[in-house]
């Protein structure tokens, strides 16, 4: 059996986005369009309300990016959750479960282990040392101006990326869950998301989108565990009995059970599973989405409360994602969800449906579109924080000090672009296999980000030339390997010759890279090439900076006026 | 990098900070902590990666009904990272968080020589 690799990279469920636009006679709603726009209205109208209320006084910079340092550990690790378990972790996990089985449950450990790194390495030295961006850390001890255009560059890409993943995933979305069918309906739904979540940044800011994340995040959780312990309770809360009926559901059998359906086989499958699973565990730390939330705490301790409260939602709720994707395979089949319009993406909207009706379908169809919204206002926060604060800034020459005011004024202005950017990105790719995109975003930030961060905060000879090599060079490599990989050509289906790539035309194929994820090679390169460029580097490294550094990383003396603004 | 405390004269820098005993002894502590628990929890995560790559048979054992020993080893990692969690919560709020407040303590009244 030549098991066709999934164009997936990094978020399985993306895999279910159809490579190709769906022919109009496969798609059709499932449930009440109606109910399900009525609902989702609903969730929009409440949340718009809270970003309002809540975002009463957004006049600093603190304010608008960092709501004001005023959320609780608590509070920050639910919007956390509501920022990491994107659609893709909602109906994707679920999803590669329903139809792969065991390899789909890989994914989730790989995305929860990952937060571990995050709690003991990253999230207090962070929080001690920065202000509002990844760039704030770096520049602490580095040289301010390459270092900070280095990290704000990083920080776009990824974060644009992952934006561009969230919106094609809305736009495919829309086919299941309200009857639009592909063209101009299609469009106007991502152009609604687009103009929402700008609104949501613009008005609500920091604090506005955090509120919007903690909402999202509970409806997600109550959703994921209600109907996990209903199908628990089908199976007679027997795990063994679950598993059994659900692989006698599934053409192959018992294979579902055990690794290796997709990444068995061949040994470059099995290189790319483990080039994936270094992505996966190693990217959450270098996410700029993520991080820039630390800063919404006021002070370190909070910023651990948060981890540690972010790691127990996401690992009960991919938990849930393990029984609904085995619930799936059992209650509706591989066979109607590989059939459905989005295909592995429908497995929970399917197996909702089966299980409560068209309620029951609404609600998940409102908490997957929340899900998009809430999680593209994070990215935009992000990537308009970083331009106007590392960029921008730069450019006036005040390098990350200059006038807040301003800054917040340039955000806005950035975040209507990114938002505009977002919508037509949306509208261009949404019938593409996006699985690169969100790949590529892991694979970025593990590269570019992870290995600078922990160097700039753990080793003494770090130089900024190290920094720069490793973050170009690791956003370099991943970038062109991905493109020169087999996720953007030439890789085809065996039995239907159809084409598996971004470009679906089968005739051109440029793909020189066998790995259909680039970490096990960028990761590692953008270490070496911290390191290289550092003990080559002829400035001297500043010893008084980097005791600033430690000192303040770990006891937060003297930013402690600063974290309690 | 120096600070001025407003009242004393006194100045301290990082660097003598970095070199002080009591931070020292803060580093030494953390890293004794950080340092073998990520080794470890990224080790077990590979080491886990790795057999369901290469030994899929292995993975394939059933330990009860249809639930086989990759389903319980996944679920295991489940187990530790939460007990990583909740173990670095209370370690450092018992070792670690007194050690920080009497050091910023003493720091922000300039009593470190």
């Amino acid at each position: 059996m030549t098991p066709a690799l999934p164009a997936l990279i990094a978020h399985p469920a993306l895999l279910a986005h159809p490579a190709h636009p769906l022919p109009a006679a496969a798609t059709g709603a499932v449930g009440e369009p109606a109910l399900n726009i009525a609902i989702f209205a609903v969730f929009v109208g409440v949340t718009l309300g809270i970003a309002v209320w809540v975002s009463g006084a957004n006049s600093t910079a603190a304010d608008y990016f960092a709501a004001g340092r005023s959320i609780t550990g608590r509070q920050n690790g639910i919007a956390i959750g509501g920022d990491y378990l994107s659609a893709a972790s909602f109906l994707g996990i679920a999803g590669a479960i329903a139809l792969n089985g065991y390899d789909g449950f890989l994914y989730s450990i790989g995305f929860l282990v990952g937060w571990l790194l995050v709690l003991v390495l990253i999230a207090e030295p962070l929080r001690n040392t920065g202000r509002y961006t990844l760039a704030d850390v770096l520049t602490y001890r580095l040289r301010r101006g390459p270092v900070r255009t280095a990290a704000a560059v990083s920080t776009m890409t990824v974060s644009l990326f992952y934006l561009l993943a969230q919106m094609a995933g809305a736009g495919a979305l829309v086919n299941l869950l309200l009857g639009v069918s592909g063209g101009w309906e299609q469009n106007v739904t991502i152009l609604v998301v687009g103009l929402i979540m700008t609104f949501y940044v613009l008005v609500g800011g920091m604090k506005g989108t955090t509120w919007v994340q903690i909402v999202k995040a509970v409806l997600l959780l109550i959703a994921a565990v209600l109907l996990t312990f209903w199908v628990l309770g089908s199976a007679g809360f027997d795990l063994s009995t679950l598993l059994a009926e659900a692989s006698s559901k599934s053409p192959s059998g018992d294979a579902v059970l055990r690794p290796g359906l997709l990444y068995g086989g061949t040994l470059t499958n099995k290189i790319n599973f483990i080039s994936l699973s270094l992505a996966l565990v190693l990217g959450t730390g270098g996410l700029p989405h993520v991080l820039m939330r630390l800063y919404t705490v006021p002070n370190a301790r909070e910023a651990r409360r948060s981890v540690a409260w972010a790691t127990w939602l996401i690992g009960l709720f991919y938990l849930c994602t393990l029984v609904l994707g085995f619930g799936a395979m059992w209650l509706v089949g591989p066979a109607r969800i590989a059939a459905a319009p989005g295909k592995a993406n429908a497995a929970v909207p399917l197996l909702a449906f089966q299980v409560g009706g068209t309620l029951l379908l609404g609600v998940v169809a409102a908490v997957a579109f929340a899900t998009i919204l809430a999680v593209v206002a994070g990215l935009v926060i992000t990537a308009s924080a970083s331009f106007a604060h590392d960029v921008f800034a730069g450019w006036v020459g005040k390098d990350g000090e200059g006038d807040p005011e301003r800054e917040v004024r340039v955000a806005r202005y950035t975040a209507v672009g990114i938002g505009l950017l977002a919508i037509v990105g949306g509208i261009y790719t949404k019938n593409q296999n996006v699985a690169f995109l969100v790949g590529l975003a892991f694979a970025v930030a593990a590269s570019a980000n992870l290995p600078t961060i922990l160097f700039s905060l753990y080793w003494s000879r770090f130089t900024s030339r190290g920094a720069l090599w490793s973050m170009y060079g690791g956003l370099l490599s991943s970038v062109v390997l991905i493109v020169l990989s087999p996720v953007v050509s030439g890789k085809v289906d065996p039995h239907t010759g159809a084409s598996l790539s971004v470009i679906t035309d089968p005739t051109i194929d440029f793909s020189v890279f066998p790995l259909e994820n680039p970490g096990i090679v960028s990761i590692p390169l953008a270490f070496l090439l911290g390191w290289l460029g550092s003990v080559t580097s002829r400035s001297q490294v500043d010893p008084a900076r980097f005791a600033r550094l430690q000192v303040r990383a770990l006891t937060a003396v003297g930013a402690a006026k600063g974290a309690r603004r | 990098m120096t600070s001025t405390q407003p009242g004393r004269e006194r100045v301290i820098t990082y660097e003598a900070v970095q070199h002080s005993r009591e931070f020292r002894q803060l580093q030494r502590r953390f890293r004794r902590f950080a340092v073998p628990t990520v080794l470890a929890f990224l080790g077990w995560y590979f080491l886990y990666v790795g057999l369901a790559a290469f030994l899929p048979d292995l993975m394939a054992t059933r330990v009860y009904g249809r639930v086989n020993l990759g389903l319980c080893l996944g679920l295991l990692q489940f187990v530790s990272t939460f007990l990583v969690t909740a173990l670095y919560l209370r370690w450092s709020r018992r070792r670690l968080d007194p050690l920080v407040d009497r050091l910023r303590d003493r720091l922000e009244q300039g009593g470190l020589r």
